[in-house]
């Protein structure tokens, strides 16, 4: 089989785990930025973020034939210093030509907050300014219902904004239809604990359709698996689903999205 | 998703098969996670923290499963969802609990 890891904080992952993805069947990888786990003291941390992102993290993966894509953004959880947030949206421009970069992300809330939701029409201006695609982090738990809710107004409030060239990640039962219903592509996570387990992600594959969404490990730092997309596509293929259904949604459907952004290029067939 | 009851999965190779492989493979696993919820229950009670705002919500959410109803996570996680829909003016600084309690005025 093969597949696409849509969203991997590769950089928080050993090397065992490019080498376990890519005998699984991985044909490339796409990394957003993100919290580090904890807020960053000044801009030129994240200056050094994007340089790992750009250029170091692509080469360590390249080492195993895997293709390394990102996004740049500051992430919502960091949101809430204004001034910071300007520093880092002033700064981004200056790496959105590197090869390796597909867009805008992950932006999007954490708590809901005003300073948060500033932050995020701020970013989603820069990216209708620079013709970018978007990548949006929904908030976890109990804060995904409202402000996945708000995201979606801000998006649409936007008239640049083109549904279609927009993710709205870590979807779950109670957000995937309205993400969907109003155009945009939606994005299952995958985690042990909390967002989707692969049980519950074909099941709404199953309910709603195979359109328009991809599925995601989004391996960083904390619980998380970097062989979720392919269990699940063993969840799909114990169920009765065709090999060419799981090639749809873990493999095509990703790069269906992805290719919209013209450096999003694959190589040769993956190994697995 | 819709309220009424979500058809059966389209596509499949070998449907009958599949949807009894579905309880022969998932039963057991679920079943463990179906005694995990009780015994936590059961141990939040014997360490009296049964009343944190948390285990309250779990046990309205639980109600849910037998309800007879369709769509019960899409309706588990409602019920565990912040029901406002105005943003916070200001951030908490602490991280979502999995579980919605009012701001304390």
């Amino acid at each position: 089989m093969r597949y696409i890891e849509p969203h991997g904080h590769m950089i928080s992952r050993t090397t065992d785990d490019y080498q376990a993805m890519v005998a699984a069947g991985c044909a490339a990888v796409c990394e957003p930025a993100f919290w580090a786990g904890f807020d960053r003291s000044s801009a030129d941390g994240f200056r050094d973020y994007f340089r790992q992102l750009t250029v170091y993290e692509p080469a360590r993966a390249a080492k195993f034939l895997l293709p390394h894509f990102c996004w740049l953004c500051l992430n919502p959880k960091e949101a809430e210093d204004l001034a910071l947030a300007h520093d880092v949206l002033q700064m981004i421009p200056d790496f959105l030509d590197k090869k390796n970069v597909l867009g805008i992300g992950e932006i999007g809330l954490n708590r809901n907050t005003l300073n948060e939701l500033k932050v995020l029409e701020q970013h989603i201006e820069l990216a209708v300014k620079h013709d970018q695609l978007i990548l949006v982090h929904t908030p976890h738990l109990e804060d995904k219902k409202k402000g996945t809710r708000l995201i979606l107004d801000v998006l649409r409030a936007h008239r640049g904004v083109t549904p279609g060239r927009v993710i709205i990640d870590h979807v779950e039962e109670h957000t995937i239809q309205q993400v969907l219903d109003e155009g945009f592509w939606a994005g299952i996570t995958l985690y042990p604990d909390s967002k989707s387990s692969p049980p519950r992600a074909v099941d709404m594959i199953e309910i709603c359709g195979r359109d328009r969404i991809w599925m995601n490990s989004a391996c960083d730092w904390g619980v998380s698996d970097p062989l979720a997309v392919p269990k699940t596509a063993f969840e799909m293929r114990r169920r009765g689903h065709s090999a060419g259904f799981v090639d749809e949604v873990l493999f095509q459907n990703p790069v269906r999205f992805l290719s919209q952004c013209p450096r999003f290029v694959l190589g040769e067939t993956p190994i697995g | 998703m819709s309220t009424s009851r979500p058809p059966r999965p389209t596509g499949l190779l070998h449907p009958a098969a599949a949807s009894q492989a579905l309880v022969d493979t998932a039963f057991v696993p679920v079943r463990a996670k179906l005694l995990e919820v009780a015994a936590f229950l059961d141990r939040v009670e014997r360490y009296g923290v049964a009343d944190d705002f948390r285990c309250v919500a779990l046990r309205e959410a639980a109600r849910l499963l037998v309800d007879g109803a369709p769509e019960r996570a899409r309706r588990i996680l409602e019920a565990l969802s912040d029901p406002t829909t105005e943003p916070e003016v200001t951030s908490s600084g602490k991280a979502a609990l999995g579980a919605w309690q009012p701001a304390v005025k």
